[in-house]
């Protein structure tokens, strides 16, 4: 599939479609993180991650369609408001959700993986009953539209650049809270030893709320980048999960740097390879790509040979 | 110490330069001992020695960065968990590993040493020959009256014979048993000693353990471990009065 | 009383057999119009999958998220055989191609693919449809399980490879019919499907084969290998320490599991008339899981009830409020794991059978049943 084009085509078309891929690859950091951070550290599967995703995609839609109402001066900048809107809602929906259904569920993972798949189908029902089956798009503020003519072959689109710049800010954020902050460090303790870490004064049932609030909060600015590349339905999320699941799984569940080397991975096999053949080919092949990988190597790319 | 160069064929456990390292870190570093047929040899030494981690080397649990195990003449290095167990060797963990959800009649059947295969657990009959064998080790192990009892509503003592008697069973050549009185009441440990003693007989035995009164009633030679290497082997008495090993273990 | 400790049947699973039987071979039969009993044979076939995922998931602790696949596979080698017999040259002679599936030549194709040619045969194909799926799940089985691939890694490598399965045969429509599936079947061996008696006949199979397979899966649960499941899903290294190689165990739970859905997917084909990848992809392999928890995750009758109940009840939403069916479905799935872990059986087991013993008992009569020896 590759014999009708020149070497150097190939290069210009790989690095136009990796940059086409940035979009994808921030929602699925943003996504994975969320999960890595849920999963890798709570040890909870999450299955309505992907409906955390599109309520930030449907609070950005919201704020979008006020903005142009109310303040169609302000539009400009009408996404920056989205992205913490969704922060907060989806941020606050987990909490909710950790403490009525999770915090019931620990050291129970396959049932928290149904009882979050049950989530996942009220919060879709949710969806469709508070917005209509149809999808809705929002319009991208002017600046973010167009594209930077990079070399005569390559062009970059803008608003790729801006949420490849934000998915970094919001690694970095998480990186360091996870590893600077005392947050962090409970968490860690948490994972480390429950019964210690209560027993030293730690509040691990509030710790385990924030992690799954943060975690979730995460998704939603996923669900704000999401609706760059695509219209918000309220079944949208679920296509997305799947794919998320393997990122963490395929980085290592407890390594944040793998996730985001995976995703990377990943995002940029299925968009390259979409150049060259249709997209459910695509993923199939990028999928089948990483099942077998981990069928090979269980344990993901990025973990550490420890003591069991 | 006893560093007659024999032929590794007339030990029954010879373990030679035996290494692991996690991450860089050699929790065993070039560990060698011997045992011979129908010795019972007690591994003692401060936290974090490698004990458990010998043992798991040793059943296959873990895998070694280098070395060789020999039992019976065949490289237990390279054999699945399994396997290790059909060539003849037995494991008890340090907390007791049993089925909570069976009877202690069904935990003891599991490990009787028949059907192991697929093919063979299907077919597999509760003939007599099964049900007096377990009524016979239940007997030894004071189990009798809870055969039928789930296995969860044991105490922890119980817990602990009934893996012992799921071994027992399984009547392996070399068993090794990982603190086998460890957070038992006094009652409980004489009453285990007293099992021990009894079959350890015809067989070889590796033990781990702390408590020194027990260790000095069974043990025929001891090896004591520090930072994953091999600090002193001998006698109770030798070991005792070796100043290497009172400066770490027993001066503390 | 050693003696007779571990029967084939206790007395209580003769019971629940017998009142099984009724149900499914009288009182459906009797009961219900042909449309009604046709539908009942259709969720039947989803009990298959359930049934597999107690031995695999209740017993074994093996939950895979990936069961349509297996469903959708035997119901694709029945299709593809049903499919063929209904594209004879004389049925397709408007197509540029004639004698091959419609589909295909709407996609330009214009030779049968070879995966397709084993199909034309009855036999061949019967074998197919349990093969195929079997054989895929040894070795995806094989590949997992030998690498101690357990828990929710296996959970969601399963769910991705019903994924993959998906997109797979929506993309590839020339070969497999695309996302409509394959439709229009009409005969098997020349035996009209579509017929009322046809559709009567097809239900008293497929009742008598669910009968069938949970004789199967009693008799896995009541020899050592179930119990050696149950070892294995509490304490697997003991398990492993005692001489058994747990992949292998692993492996025979989850191709009995793909086993049952096969047949239940051949015998939907059969009795609805396609098959289509919306009962391969994950939300219909996750939705089988939940028909197993309903019922109790390790009552092999509890599978059957617990499907029919689940899919009586979607049926029932779905006709007057079906906005709030997705609610209910969602719901179900969280009670079941937060209030009900046992299902429609532990309520019979903790709460009906006591009762009727003390019924029984205050009758005069000694009560028959120990609550503990009920059908797990």
């Amino acid at each position: 599939m590759f014999g009708d084009y020149s070497l150097s085509d190939l290069g210009s078309i790989f690095v136009m479609q990796g940059f086409a891929g940035l979009i994808l690859f921030s929602v699925f950091v943003l996504m994975a993180l969320g999960l890595a951070i849920i999963f890798g550290q709570m040890g909870v599967i999450n299955m309505a991650h992907g409906e955390f995703m599109i309520l930030g995609a449907y609070v950005t839609y919201l704020t979008a369609t006020f903005f142009q109402n109310h303040l169609p001066g302000l539009f400009d900048a009408y996404f920056f408001v989205a992205m913490v809107l969704a922060f907060l809602a989806a941020g606050a929906l987990g909490m909710a959700v950790e403490w009525l259904l999770i915090r019931h569920l620990y050291r129970r993972p396959l049932d928290t993986l149904l009882a979050t798949w049950g989530l996942s189908l009220i919060l879709q029902q949710a969806y469709r009953s508070s917005f209509g089956a149809r999808e809705v798009g929002v319009d991208l503020p002017g600046w973010m539209i167009g594209s930077l003519q990079a070399t005569e072959t390559i062009e970059i689109q803008i608003n790729g650049l801006f949420i490849m710049a934000l998915t970094v800010l919001i690694t970095i954020a998480v990186g360091l809270m996870m590893f600077r902050s005392r947050w962090g460090q409970q968490v860690r303790a948490v994972v480390q030893n429950r019964v210690m870490a209560g027993a030293v004064g730690i509040d691990t049932g509030r710790v385990d709320r924030l992690t799954f609030g943060i975690g979730c909060g995460i998704a939603g600015i996923a669900g704000s980048a999401f609706t760059m590349i695509g219209s918000t339905g309220p079944t949208s999320g679920q296509l997305y999960i799947v794919n998320t699941f393997l990122i963490v799984v395929f980085g290592g569940a407890q390594s944040l740097l793998g996730t985001i080397a995976s995703a990377f991975t990943i995002s940029q096999t299925q968009s390259t390879l979409e150049f060259f053949t249709s997209g459910s080919m695509a993923s199939v092949i990028t999928l089948l790509g990483v099942v077998g990988i981990l069928m090979l190597r269980p344990q993901g790319l990025f973990t550490l040979k420890i003591r069991r | 110490m006893n560093a007659t160069p024999t032929p590794a064929q007339d030990f029954l456990l010879s373990v030679e330069d035996l290494t692991v390292s996690f991450d860089g870190f050699k929790a065993v570093n070039g560990v060698n001992f011997y045992v011979d047929p129908n010795e019972i040899r007690v591994i003692i030494g401060p936290n974090g020695a490698g004990k458990t981690t010998v043992l798991d080397l040793i059943c296959g649990r873990t895998r070694a960065t280098a070395g060789s195990i020999r039992f019976r003449g065949r490289e237990l290095t390279r054999m699945s968990e399994s396997d290790i167990v059909l060539a003849g060797v037995g494991r008890k963990f340090q907390n007791p590993s049993i089925y909570d959800d069976l009877t202690v009649f069904e935990n003891l059947e599991i490990s009787f040493p028949r059907g192991r295969s697929v093919w063979g657990a299907l077919r597999f009959r509760r003939d007599a020959e099964v049900r007096d064998r377990i009524h016979e080790v239940a007997e030894m192990i004071f189990l009798k009256e809870h055969l039928q009892a789930r296995a969860e509503f044991l105490s922890h003592g119980q817990k602990q014979w009934l893996e012992i008697g799921m071994l027992l069973i399984q009547d392996p050549e070399l068993l090794m048993l990982d603190e086998p009185v460890a957070g038992m009441s006094v009652s409980e440990r004489k009453k285990t000693a007293e099992l021990l003693n009894r079959i350890i007989r015809n067989r070889s035995v590796l033990v781990i353990e702390h408590d020194m009164k027990f260790v000095e009633d069974i043990a025929h030679r001891v090896t004591v471990l520090h930072q994953g290497k091999v600090l002193s082997e001998g006698s109770m008495e030798h070991v005792k009065n070796d100043p290497k090993v009172v400066e770490v273990y027993l001066g503390h | 009383m050693m003696q007779n400790d571990n029967p084939f049947l206790t007395r209580l699973d003769w019971l629940s057999l017998a009142l099984l039987a009724a149900l499914l071979l009288v009182a459906f039969p009797l009961g219900l119009d042909t449309f009604r009993l046709n539908l009942v044979g259709k969720y039947l076939t989803y009990a298959f999958v359930a049934l597999g995922l107690v031995i695999c998931w209740g017993y074994g602790g093996i939950l895979s998220l990936g069961q349509g696949l297996f469903f959708g596979l035997g119901g694709y080698c029945m299709a593809m055989f049903l499919k063929l017999e209904a594209s004879t040259v004389e049925n397709t002679k408007i197509q540029s191609t004639p004698g091959i599936p419609d589909f295909m030549d709407w996609n330009q194709i214009t030779a049968l693919p070879w995966f397709w040619q084993p199909f034309h045969s009855l036999a061949l194909t019967l074998l197919l449809v349990v093969a195929v799926p079997v054989a895929f799940a040894l070795l995806v089985g094989a590949a997992m399980f030998k690498r101690r691939v357990s828990g929710v890694y296996f959970a969601i490598i399963t769910q991705a490879i019903a994924a993959i399965m998906t997109i797979l045969i929506v993309g590839q429509q020339g070969y497999t019919g695309g996302i409509n599936g394959i439709t229009d079947l009409r005969t098997l061996a020349g035996w009209d499907i579509r017929t009322d008696g046809a559709k009567l006949l097809l239900y008293f199979v497929n009742a008598a084969l669910l009968i069938g397979c949970i004789l199967v899966a009693q008799s896995v649960r009541r020899s050592k290998l179930g119990r050696i499941l149950v070892a294995m899903r509490d304490k697997e290294d003991r398990v492993r320490f005692s001489g058994y190689a747990v992949a292998s165990f692993k492996i025979f739970a989850f191709c009995l599991a793909a086993g049952f859905s096969a047949i239940g997917g051949a015998m939907f084909t059969l009795q609805v008339g396609f098959m289509s990848p919306s009962f391969v992809g994950i939300t219909p392999s996750i939705e089988m899981v939940i028909y197993a928890a309903v019922g109790g995750r390790t009552s092999l009758f509890g599978a059957v009830y617990g499907t029919l109940l689940v899919n009586g009840a979607k049926t029932a939403f779905s006709e007057s409020f079906p906005e709030l069916w997705l609610f209910g479905l969602g719901a179900l799935f969280i009670a079941v794991v937060l209030a009900f872990p046992d299902g429609l059986a532990g309520l019979v087991r903790n709460r009906l059978l006591p009762w009727a013993g003390r019924m029984l008992a205050r009758g005069g009569k000694p009560a028959p049943v120990r609550p503990g020896m009920v059908t797990k």
